[in-house]
């Protein structure tokens, strides 16, 4: 797997519950995330809110609950799930991820177009 | 072997049938070659190659042959008098080597050459070895066919003990049967979770509580680093933390790498598995390939519900009626006597998924199905799998599930029902004299009566006929009486922890020390959790609640806790840590000035600031230089702080009577003795301490949660005062004539507040709460109760006062701190840097 998908490594270094960061030079740092069901995402590690580091935030079910302000913010589609006036479309991006024989790859287009900006 | 080379040429009928060659005679092969035959017997002639010396057998049920619940024979699939039937050859106990397209032959180890027209694939996996010392040694089997049982078994006739690595499927399953066979068996799984990819973490838990209970040993997050060896021969293994566990066979089950060596050399396309597109059809129309050996659309598959699929597909573009094999959902149960466990789909929840969950503690259950947008799409059954065909009929159907959306949770009998599916019907379908709850023998018709008597809340109807007020688990049943009886929905009266449970803190509290709960899956499971994992609030509360009740026992939950106390330093709002070392009693020296003073210069840290709570607060630390900062603190005699936690912060000080012109008592002494024995300790909610030497009050004890007036003929003893968002001034507790006396009390009083405030309640709005009398009974009614509490308190904290920050500095946890690896998209060409660093492990 190479070229398109980018490998970050064995899933073993993330333990369920919890997250791992993967700055990216000139761009926004990509926080990878281990649910308790065993699935993971990866978001930009920055709060729709105030830029929070979202990876360090608690994690249950497919959410994450911001570590600043308690945003829950959803991994799947990185938006901000609370009814609140701000919080209505406020949205992170999410990086496409895959595993793959107990490897993680995200996908390279996303993690390089985050330096673009 | 034995070909019925008669029988062949009876079908043969001049010659013109087709050649198919097969290699592997497993699962796949024979299934493909069944199909076929089902088709067109008469089209090709048929020779399959099977590397094992034996006929097709039934490979999931090589684990009750383990287990000794089925003798070998009867798991043959197809008996030497099926091949003579079909005319079909086998050639078993040779392995094809080489596969020559150009020329289309095979060849096989003893050098049989056979010439085919078209050639199926079907070698299945191979068991994946981890690569660690020790692999090699005689007594390390893995678990995939007959010959591997059949050296467990030899090896289980001598007894001893086994380990297993690996705690999915088939790691628990030889697990299992070795046990059974009498061997003392311990399962090494490298995750949190048992069969983590079939199971949430709930599930998982009760897996691993009942395998423990039928006494084997199961180590979860536990990573092998080598196997140990005696003579060539096993004789345990090491961990990575450095235990060992004697062992004389060793089990590696950690997971199957599909079988395409032979593909490969044969220059088939090949990635993860043999790539097939929908009829099963290679890079090269005339090699076919099926099973557990190919991967189709992208996925690999390990289970045999999708190779029966695949050779419907096969068999009919073999036929020329090509079909189609579109992939497959599959589904996974545990064959483990007495265990009922069915997973499928995706249950990974999120939003647009909602997750029902129904738990019965009593029964052991634990039931989960995820609907998205009106559809099943996954489902986790555990201690009852009777509907585990049926929620997976509606997976696969995708079939909308609005009009059983109540009663989906309560399986098929309840849902198929018809004019029961409204949860709140069936209870209205209750006689009168069915009990609700089960703990205080009430049935429905006292529970109406208690209403119509003017109970018109939960609360009323417990306090009235006790209906739910034990465990809670009829709260929901008693909550739609309350609704059928007084018309409407009936607007919750208690404070629940969160939603995702129907019971109160106090509650919740009084049942962990009740029935000895000894981990948060454990408590979600007993008290009917509605969420598969909890959420943020009640997590960090349970992890709390237990580590209160079982000092010593409880192994703290980190990912359970809030950033800070998990990076034991404070967030700020770009993401760096603030630090801040104790000063005893606010106390200092010039060792520790100038260690914190090299620190802000060696970090670089923007800001260093005196505190409120008298010390010194460094900021705008990286996460990853924590551990060096400590480190560096550590060397000066410094440690945490605790201004990150729900527990005990500061002990502000005066200078007392050894400076001060007023001051009447050491105050100064009194609080380093105090913030000596109280730091470390884990409490509801942040907890300050201060002593002023004298009414002068110049330490502020009187908003404090615990405050100390030092006076002429002893010591003033303040509790409940808070200074922060509203203001409380303390409520005098007493006052007492020495030292030890003033710090016994405040040993006490934390201990009562540790054991009986809500999580997230100060000690102001607790007292607030409960009122100044019930703190003061809960200490003083009975005569024995301040040394008792004490006496808690010390012993709970015989296990906290170990710095965290040491731990950190010296390595532990280490994956808090550093990144995964850093990604350079323009690596600076003379660097020659590769694009992503990955951290030594
Ligand atoms: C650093 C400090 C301010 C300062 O520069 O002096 C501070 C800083 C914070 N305070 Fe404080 N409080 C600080 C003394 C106080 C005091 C004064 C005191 O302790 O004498 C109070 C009022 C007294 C009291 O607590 O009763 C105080 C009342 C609060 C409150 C309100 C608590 C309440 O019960 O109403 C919060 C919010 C909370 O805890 O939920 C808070 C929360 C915070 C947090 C933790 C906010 C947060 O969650 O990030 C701030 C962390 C900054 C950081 O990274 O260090 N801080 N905070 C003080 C640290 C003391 C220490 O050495 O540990
Ligand atoms: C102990 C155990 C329990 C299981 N339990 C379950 C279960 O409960 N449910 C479930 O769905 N699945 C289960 N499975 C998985 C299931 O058995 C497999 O998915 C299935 O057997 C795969 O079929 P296959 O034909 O692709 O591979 P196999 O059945 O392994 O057949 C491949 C055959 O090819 C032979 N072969 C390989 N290379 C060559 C060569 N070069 N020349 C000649 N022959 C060769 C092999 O010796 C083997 O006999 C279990 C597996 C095991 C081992
Ligand atoms: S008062 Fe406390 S919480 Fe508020 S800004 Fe200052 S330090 Fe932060
Ligand atoms: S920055 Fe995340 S909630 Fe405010």
């Amino acid at each position: 797997m190479t070229g398109e998908w980018l490998d970050i490594g064995a899933i073993t270094q993330i333990a369920p519950g919890n997250a791992r960061t993967l700055p990216v030079q000139g761009g926004d740092e990509i926080a990878v995330f281990h649910t308790l069901d065993n699935q993971f995402y990866a978001l930009v590690n920055k709060c729709p809110h105030k830029a929070g580091p979202l990876s360090q935030g608690i994690v249950h079910g497919t959410v994450v609950t911001c570590p600043l302000h308690n945003w829950n913010i959803s991994l799947k589609t990185g938006e901000a799930l609370g009814g609140g006036p701000d919080e209505l479309g406020a949205c992170v991006p999410t990086i496409p991820l895959r595993v793959d024989a107990g490897r993680i790859y995200l996908l390279r287009a996303a993690v390089v177009g985050k330096t673009a900006a | 072997m034995n070909a019925p080379l008669d029988m062949k040429h009876v079908f043969r009928g001049g010659g013109d049938q087709e050649r198919l060659v097969v290699i592997g005679n497993g699962m796949a092969g024979c299934r493909a070659v069944e199909e076929i035959l089902a088709r067109d017997p008469a089209r090709y002639a048929v020779t399959i190659f099977g590397a094992e010396p034996r006929v097709n057998y039934n490979r999931i049920m090589l684990s009750p042959v383990l287990s000794g619940e089925k003798a070998f024979d009867e798991i043959v699939i197809n008996d030497a008098a099926w091949y003579a039937d079909n005319a079909v050859t086998l050639v078993s106990g040779d392995a094809v080597v080489h596969i020559d397209r150009a020329a289309r032959t095979v060849v096989t180890r003893s050098g049989r050459v056979e010439e085919y027209d078209r050639l199926l694939i079907a070698t299945g996996s191979d068991p994946f070895i981890i690569p660690i010392p020790g692999r090699d040694l005689a007594g390390v089997v893995t678990f995939r066919d007959l010959d591997d049982v059949e050296r467990m078994l030899s090896a289980a006739e001598r007894g001893g003990s086994a380990v297993v690595i690996g705690g999915g499927l088939l790691g628990l399953e030889a697990a299992h049967g070795l046990s059974l066979r009498g061997m003392a068996v311990t399962v090494i799984h490298l995750m949190p979770t048992l069969m983590e990819r079939q199971l949430d973490e709930a599930a998982g838990w009760l897996l691993k509580a009942e395998l423990e209970s039928r006494g084997q040993t199961i180590l979860t997050g536990a990573d092998t680093a080598e196997i140990l060896g005696e003579d060539g021969h096993v004789s345990g293994v090491r961990l990575k933390d450095g235990r060992e566990i004697p062992a004389s066979l060793l089990v590696m089950a950690v997971g199957i790498r599909p079988a395409t060596a032979l593909a490969k050399a044969a220059g088939l396309e090949v990635e993860r598995g043999i790539v097939v597109d929908d009829h099963m059809v290679t890079s090269d129309p005339a090699v076919l390939a099926v099973g557990e050996c190919v991967q189709h659309r992208g996925a690999c598959y390990g289970l045999v519900a999708p190779l029966w699929d695949m050779c419907r597909a096969l068999a009919d573009h073999a036929c020329d009626t090509p079909s189609g094999y579109a992939g497959s959902v599959t589904s996974t149960k545990l064959k483990v006597s007495g265990i009922d466990l069915f997973s499928a789909g995706d249950f990974s929840g999120g939003e647009g998924c909602e997750d029902i969950v129904m738990r019965d503690a009593a029964r052991g259950l634990y039931k989960r199905v995820v609907v998205k947008d009106n559809r099943l799409i996954g489902a986790v059954l555990y201690g009852d799998t009777a509907d585990g065909n049926w929620y997976f009929d509606m997976l696969r159907s995708g079939e909308d599930i609005s009009a059983i959306r109540e009663a989906l949770i309560f399986g098929q009998a309840f849902a198929s029902g018809g004019t029961q599916l409204d949860p709140n019907a069936a209870v209205a379908a209750l006689s009168d004299g069915a009990e609700i709850c089960g703990c205080n023998g009430v049935s429905k018709g006292r529970v109406v009566g208690c209403i119509l008597g003017g109970a018109n809340t939960l609360d009323a109807v417990r306090a009235s006929c006790k209906a739910s007020a034990s465990c809670g688990s009829c709260t929901g049943l008693v909550e739609s009486l309350l609704g059928l009886t007084l018309g409407g929905e009936v607007a919750r009266t208690v404070k629940t922890v969160c939603k995702c449970t129907s019971f109160t803190h106090d509650d919740v509290r009084r049942l962990i020390v009740a029935n000895a709960f000894r981990a948060i899956p454990q408590v979600m499971q007993e008290l009917h959790w509605s969420t598969p994992d909890g959420c943020a609030s009640c997590r960090p509360a349970l992890n709390y609640y237990l580590l209160c009740a079982l000092p010593g026992e409880y192994v703290d939950d980190q990912k359970s806790r809030f950033v800070n106390e998990r990076m034991h330093a404070n967030i700020q709002k770009d993401g760096t840590y603030s630090v801040v070392p104790r000063m005893w009693g606010g106390l200092t020296n010039p060792r520790e000035l100038r260690a914190i003073a090299d620190v802000v210069e060696k970090f670089n840290a923007p800001m260093v600031k005196v505190t409120g709570g008298q010390r010194l607060d460094i900021f705008g630390i990286k996460k990853e230089d924590l551990p060096a900062v400590w480190a560096d603190l550590n060397a000066a005699g410094m440690v945490s702080g605790h201004a990150y936690g729900k527990s005990l912060r500061t002990v502000k000080t005066c200078v007392g009577s050894e400076w001060c012109r007023f001051g009447t008592q050491d105050s100064t002494g009194l609080g380093v003795q105090i913030e000596q024995m109280t730091w470390g300790s884990w409490m509801p909610h942040k907890f300050k301490i201060a002593v002023s030497g004298c009414p002068r009050n110049c330490a502020e004890a009187t908003i404090k949660d615990f405050g100390i007036i030092c006076v002429d003929s002893g010591y003033e003893l303040h509790v409940g005062g808070n200074g922060g968002i509203k203001v409380r001034v303390t409520d005098v507790l007493g006052k007492v004539e020495t030292e030890a006396q003033a710090m016994e009390l405040c040993a006490a009083f934390i201990q009562l507040y540790r054991e009986k405030a809500h999580y997230l309640e100060r000690t102001a709005p607790w007292i607030e709460r409960i009122g100044l009398e019930a703190v003061k009974a809960g200490l003083f009614d009975d005569a024995g109760a301040v040394a008792a509490l004490a006496a808690r308190f010390a012993y709970s904290q015989s296990f906290m006062q170990d710095d965290p920050w040491a731990k950190r500095a010296a390595g532990e946890d280490a994956e808090l701190h550093q990144h995964l690896g850093e990604f350079r998209p323009f690596p600076a060409p003379d660097l020659e840097l590769p694009a992503v660093l990955e951290p030594a492990a």
